[in-house]
């Protein structure tokens, strides 16, 4: 197995696991991992980030809708202003030093570990 | 569901799918206490359905970054295919650990990333890294 398939086998893990896990938190793995390991840069870790969590999270869903814990008027109601949300984040995005991106996914990273210790 | 409930769930909506889109991820960390706190769902419950939003989140998301150039699809999909693994890893490692210790060691995994990250944002200039080989 090729190193370059090894560490995506291992970035697939870690984020299946603790989005197991916690119920979130596959993107706060998969991203920095991309830039740290691949050199990646910060957008293009998000873009491909957001394509796994896609795949990561329709699987995830099936498995739990399957067990009847779907809420489909919920996910409608918190979903769709968030489709709305993501096209305004990507694009504002595009607008931003990719340092800036940098800065705000440490910023997120910092609260999601306090809110994971608190 | 009160006025007020109905608000809260689209405006925490937007403002998942917005940091979403800003630095990659599906927004769950947003979306899952918005349901439990606007639309009365339990804490499992919150995070099935914040799965099924998710999915139309990062699909949308995906695609406005493949447009701008910024999607590697293979690596996306070795990563997605493969991630089923972990959710295994995850249970074993369940079993194995208290879940404070889990807590803790994804807080310190997560610091640890936010530095090296900050430490390489904010590094002079830094051509890309295969310079070195």
């Amino acid at each position: 197995m090729s190193t370059r398939l090894a560490r995506l086998a291992a970035i697939a893990t870690a984020a299946g696991a603790f989005s197991g896990l916690f119920g979130v938190g596959g993107g706060t793995i998969i991203v920095p991992l991309l830039i740290l390991w691949f050199g990646y840069g910060e957008r293009e870790a998000t873009g491909t980030s957001l394509a796994a969590i896609a795949i990561i999270a329709a699987l995830a869903a099936v498995a739990h809708g399957l067990y009847g814990n779907v809420d489909a008027v919920n996910a409608l109601l918190i979903g769709l202003p968030a489709i709305g949300g993501v096209l305004a984040g990507t694009a504002l995005q595009q607008q931003i030093p990719e340092r800036a991106v940098a800065g705000a996914f440490a910023a997120l990273l910092v609260v999601s570990a306090l809110v994971l210790v608190l | 569901m009160e006025l007020s409930d109905l608000a809260g769930a689209l405006a925490i909506g937007f403002a998942a799918g917005m940091a979403g889109g800003l630095v990659g991820v599906g927004g769950g960390v947003l979306m899952v206490p918005g349901l439990v706190i606007f639309l009365g769902e339990s804490q499992l419950g919150a995070q099935a359905t914040s799965l099924l939003a998710i999915v139309g989140v990062a699909a949308v998301g995906a695609w406005r970054q493949n447009g701008y150039g910024n999607l590697r699809l293979r690596d996306a999909v070795v990563i997605g295919a493969l991630a089923p693994l972990g959710v295994l890893v995850g249970t074993v490692l369940a079993n194995a650990l208290s879940q404070r210790t889990l807590e803790l060691s994804f807080a310190a995994v997560q610091i640890y990333f936010a530095y090296r990250l900050l430490r390489r944002a904010t590094a002079p200039a830094a051509p890309p890294r295969a310079a070195k080989g």
